[in-house]
């Protein structure tokens, strides 16, 4: 073949490539589940989640190639979900696997260029990736960020810790990544060198980088409308424009550095003084209204979730706690077999959480009450926070992928 | 849909015909480009292109593409080997003969070598499993890891026999990972082996310390005290509590932790908001490149031969062996050392800790020596120096 022919279909091969990257992005009929805390920000779900629970609820389970506290990542029946292996956990696994049967479609591996240790409890597999419904964006605790299409086509690749080098935290890093209008945030906040992010998502280059607070942070940033991000940290919460990083408003009383607040609506809910409700501006433009602040409702490790006109909280005592959106009073509590490390996720009048030692229990509620209708055992440790779309509810531990489903639906 | 399909059936068709069979120059002209990958994104634009060119070459194009990461940066290794998982999904059948060649070359990068490895033992386990027999000492760590991992594995199915203690001694001679050195140890101390570990790994045991100076609000991080400007042994300074002057500190400790608390004890629980700076010399015949691995889990800066080389902010978030692992360049004779070592004002009973742990050693993990290294101390030997003034 003469270099001249070559050249031509090489060129034709790009074009196609460019035309399909395009038209990659078509709406979805399915509900995604496209980050830490779904598609809303607020932890809840329209797929079912089963009443009772037996062995019979798992449709199928899968060995995993690595450790992870991430939570699956599920767009157009496909689920992606990052590892970690190799004795330093130097090696950075992304999978992509069906989520209707579970088999292997792709993965890709990357060699950490960031430093991996991190607390034995956790894993260097801990920040949750996110997706646009057109490419997935993975970040691990090297602070190693890829981004790779649907087929697993690497588009581009940072090392955040190679840009800037003290970039770490010696216990790990877990800040989930959202993108959001074209730009994929990430929020990398330690003790020595502190930063949020704003990453082109089509090039990987920035497109803003603020710097923050040197303080360990382990919370994640959520999507409050389109190009609008909240950051949570110790001093409590900047919303940002995302096309330019600048900070729209702020809640200056403080937050948690571990649980990550929720929202509902323009409602934030947000781990501070126990739990505090903001009222705020969709477009950024007045400072946030505190509707209520209730020490009843503060969360352990497990961020809130909502749904409805109920805020729930799991606490360090393993109560979980379900408060009125409107109030903040309390309507009912209920005492769970934990430790909780994953934050749960609701549907309609049902709420599932799943304990450290991979107690998956599941909840049914009114307003008056909470009565917990089913249980199993994984007999795994799991730590991550589930994920619901494609039929089912989808859980991990650091060997094992579940999809849990509602077998008489 | 449909169109997407079509589309779809067009690249792959245009791919596997066309860029399977890159001419060498276009093959060479994308790797290029990934190897051009740079800081803060740059280069990312062209090489999501020229990725998709190397992604969908044939692969015999593999030991070439494996050979391009050779010298170059971790990002762009990252590019070229998600190039070759693309490639290697796409074929049952790899050029195996190639890539044990490739394999056997150390000159290769060592990542790029246990790629090599992994994608035979995907294809073709046993083949894999000969191979790993004979890279005990091999400059990939990964592939002395397995190499090792196998003769531990030996080593206690055949537990308690001659043979088994013949398995471990070998295996120790070439471990470097601190967990397999670890086993390994135990289970030869117990049959009476005597191992010294600061010498396997490299661990410095023999410091000079002076301290404490102020640290409130951790501010003396920044605040530059006489020895950052210059190190003399015999001086004193004023100190936070009064004069100050360099001890000298020996750890016997197996993995070389010299702990400040007791080289400058406190009260109680030891003291809080101070600064202490631990100095050493080593010394080489020739110039020679190195890593220094420190672990550490209070805020700490290193000089060597008075140039920062890296500093870090950062308290009781956790230490580990070669937490910081920082290549440089030794100079021929002797070079020296200077860390400053903070403690902040926690009070919680895991923040007392104020300590480090520094080698010296090649990009492998195998230790670097100096000529003037001081044999490992012995407990007594070390106990006798701390808390003393080496001389008014």
């Amino acid at each position: 073949m003469t270099s001249k022919i070559y050249e031509m279909i090489r060129l034709l091969s790009v074009a196609v490539f460019m035309i399909l990257i395009a038209g990659a992005g078509d709406a979805q009929s399915e509900q995604p589940w496209p980050s830490f805390q779904g598609p809303h920000g607020s932890g809840a779900t329209t797929e079912k989640i089963p009443r009772s629970l037996s062995e019979e609820n798992i449709v199928w389970e899968k060995e995993l190639p690595g450790r992870g506290l991430s939570t699956p990542v599920i767009h157009s029946n496909k689920v992606f979900l990052t590892c970690s292996s190799g004795p330093e956990q130097n090696r950075l696994r992304v999978l992509c696997l069906d989520a209707i049967d579970g088999q292997l479609l792709w993965e890709r591996q990357f060699w950490a260029t960031g430093r991996t240790v991190c607390h034995e409890k956790t894993s260097v597999a801990a920040p949750t990736p996110c997706t646009d419904g057109r490419r997935i964006y993975a970040i691990f605790s090297s602070n190693d960020l890829v981004c790779l299409d649907f087929e697993g086509n690497l588009i581009w690749l940072r090392g955040i810790t190679a840009d800037y080098p003290n970039v770490s935290n010696s216990l790990g890093m877990s800040s989930s990544l959202v993108v959001t209008n074209g730009v994929v945030v990430a929020q990398v906040e330690n003790d020595s060198e502190s930063y949020v992010i704003g990453i082109d998502a089509t090039t990987g280059m920035n497109v803003w980088k603020i710097g923050r607070e040197k303080a360990a942070n382990w919370t994640s940033p959520l999507i409050l409308n389109p190009g609008v991000v909240e950051l949570q940290s110790k001093s409590g919460i900047d919303a940002i424009n995302v096309s330019d990083g600048n900070v729209l408003w702020q809640y200056d009383a403080g937050a948690s550095t571990i649980p990550s607040s929720c929202r509902m609506g323009n409602i934030l809910f947000v781990p501070s003084k126990g739990l505090t409700a903001l009222a705020y501006d969709p477009k950024g433009q007045k400072r946030p209204e505190q509707l209520w602040q209730s020490s009843r409702l503060s969360p352990g490790t497990p961020s809130p979730v909502v749904n409805g006109e109920t805020v729930f909280t799991i606490s360090r005592g393993d109560v979980l706690t379900a408060g009125n959106i409107e109030s903040g009073d309390r309507r009912w509590q209920l005492r769970l077999k934990g430790p909780f490390s994953a934050t749960p996720v609701v549907s309609g009048n049902t709420l599932l959480a799943v304990s450290e030692t991979g107690f998956v229990q599941s909840i049914h509620f009114d307003d008056e009450q909470g009565e917990v209708t089913g249980s199993l055992n994984l007999e795994d440790q799991v730590l991550a926070s589930p994920a619901a779309a494609s039929g089912g509810i989808f859980l991990r531990s650091n060997s094992r992928l579940w999809k849990l489903a509602d077998v008489n639906q | 849909m449909r169109s997407r399909s079509f589309f779809r059936c067009i690249l792959v068709y245009t791919v596997l015909l066309g860029a399977g069979n890159a001419p060498a120059e276009t093959l060479n002209m994308n790797l290029n480009t990934l190897q051009s990958v740079g800081k803060e994104g740059f280069g990312n634009s062209a090489a999501t292109v020229a990725w998709q060119e190397v992604a969908a070459c044939n692969a015999g194009s593999i030991p070439t593409i494996l050979s391009s990461i050779d010298g170059n940066s971790p990002l762009s290794a990252n590019w070229i080997r998600a190039a070759v998982d693309a490639i290697a999904s796409r074929h049952k059948t790899l050029p195996l003969n190639d890539l044990e060649v490739f394999l056997a070359d150390v000159q290769h990068d060592p990542r790029a070598r246990r790629l090599a490895w992994e994608l035979i033992q995907d294809r073709a386990p046993n083949r894999a499993e000969k191979i790993i027999r004979g890279m005990l000492d091999d400059p990939s760590v990964e592939l002395r890891y397995d190499a090792i991992d196998r003769l531990i594995r030996k080593a206690d199915r055949e537990k308690g026999s001659p043979a088994a203690t013949e398995l471990l001694r070998e295996a120790l001679s070439a471990a470097r990972d601190v967990s397999q050195v670890k086993k390994i140890t135990s289970d030869l101390q117990k049959i009476g082996d005597k191992i010294d570990l600061q010498q396997h790994f490299g661990f410095l045991s023999s410091w000079y310390v002076v301290g404490p100076f102020d640290n409130s609000g951790g501010h003396g991080f920044t605040k530059v005290y006489p020895p950052e400007q210059s190190v003399d042994i015999q001086a004193t300074y004023d100190g936070k509590d009064g004069p100050v002057s360099w001890h000298q500190f020996l750890t016997a400790d197996p993995y070389g932790m010299v702990d400040i608390n007791k080289a400058i004890p406190g009260p109680g629980d030891g003291l809080k908001e101070v600064v202490a700076y631990a100095f050493t010399t080593i010394t080489f015949p020739a110039e020679q490149v190195a890593e220094v691995r420190l672990g550490c889990k209070n805020a700490w800066k290193i000089w060597v031969n008075g140039s920062l080389l890296f500093e870090r902010d950062e308290y009781h978030r956790g230490m580990r062996i070669d937490q910081y692992q920082l290549p440089l360049k030794l100079k021929k004779g002797s070079n020296a050392l200077l860390l400053k070592l903070c403690q902040d004002g926690q009070t919680k009973d895991w923040t007392k800790q104020w300590q480090f742990q520094l080698r010296l050693c090649d990009a492998t993990g195998t230790a670097i020596l100096a000529v003037d290294r001081r044999q490992t101390p012995l407990q007594e030997e070390a106990e006798a120096t701390h808390g003393e003034l080496l001389a008014p």
